[in-house]
């Protein structure tokens, strides 16, 4: 596994060929971490950035229940991502699976699991890309998810640079 | 070629360690193929070839001296692929940012 990408916050790395994890702490217990996460009226106040806003939040959650999010961003821009929860496991847990509209076929696994020590949440957010030309997808456009060992590849270069840059001054 | 194909070749060309090596030493001024070649247990042709492939990404750019045809870090690809990733990440700090706050208010 190379090195996770620097961050303040969300750490993201690769895991695998179509695999992503991301990395979050949340100083909240993981009750009140799982429910943001899952309950609609909590999601509208967060989830999105730049623009970009849930319009639309639906979530049954039990096993086999569906969830869908239409979200809008700039010049009317429009998205709508939907799925099956797998299993749901308050506060630590969740399965669940992730189209998004456009996707040519096949449907993402994101496996959630919260870790409270002390109040304080960690987050993980692993997400299993059906193909690499869906993950191709997704990278392409900011407001999606998406990030690969390239990317990991990449900083560990930059970081590399960097010190060489630093070096010389 | 379009952001995504510019991006791929960049990341295919960065997956080699020895071609990322040949980077981090353009990073520090030109060189020519035996300068290069130097550093690594390896045959001039062996370094010319991950040098090729580092032209064809655009990452490396040759002079024209026959003699030397010394090469030069094009940095313009990498900073298109840093600036891509800057704003995919932002995107979600930010929006997981939002999510501190109302946590912060949910609690007493």
């Amino acid at each position: 596994m190379t090195p996770p990408l620097r961050s303040p916050g969300l750490q993201v790395t690769e895991a695998g060929a179509t695999g992503l994890v991301l990395t979050r702490d949340f100083a909240a217990p993981a009750p009140l971490v799982f429910a943001a996460l899952t309950r609609p009226e909590l999601l509208r106040r967060w989830h999105g950035a730049h623009g970009w806003h849930l319009t639309g939040c639906e979530v049954d959650l039990r096993p086999g229940g569906a969830w869908r999010f239409v979200s809008h961003g700039p010049g009317g821009a429009e998205m709508e991502m939907y799925g099956e929860f797998r299993e749901v496991e308050p506060p630590v847990r969740l399965v669940q699976t992730e189209i998004h509209r456009g996707w040519p076929e096949g449907a993402a696994l994101v496996t959630t699991v919260l870790a409270e020590t002390g109040g304080h949440t960690t987050m993980t957010v692993t997400v299993r890309y059906p193909s690499p030309e869906i993950r191709d997808q997704v990278v392409r456009t900011p407001m999606r998810r998406g990030a690969g060992e390239a990317y990991d590849r990449l900083a560990a270069l930059l970081d590399l640079l960097d010190q060489e840059k630093r070096d010389r001054s | 070629m379009g952001t995504s194909s510019t991006l791929d070749a960049t990341f295919a060309a960065l997956a080699d360690p020895t071609r990322r090596a040949i980077l981090a030493r353009l990073a520090t001024g030109d060189a020519t193929v035996t300068e290069l070649a130097a550093p690594f247990a390896m045959s001039q042709p062996a370094v010319s070839k991950h040098l090729r492939v580092l032209e064809r990404a655009g990452l490396v750019r040759r002079g024209r001296d026959a003699q030397r045809r010394p090469c030069h870090l094009v940095a313009e690809p990498l900073k298109a692929a840093t600036a891509w990733l800057a704003g995919y990440r932002d995107y979600w700090e930010a929006s997981y940012r939002q999510l501190d706050d109302l946590l912060k208010d949910l609690q007493p």
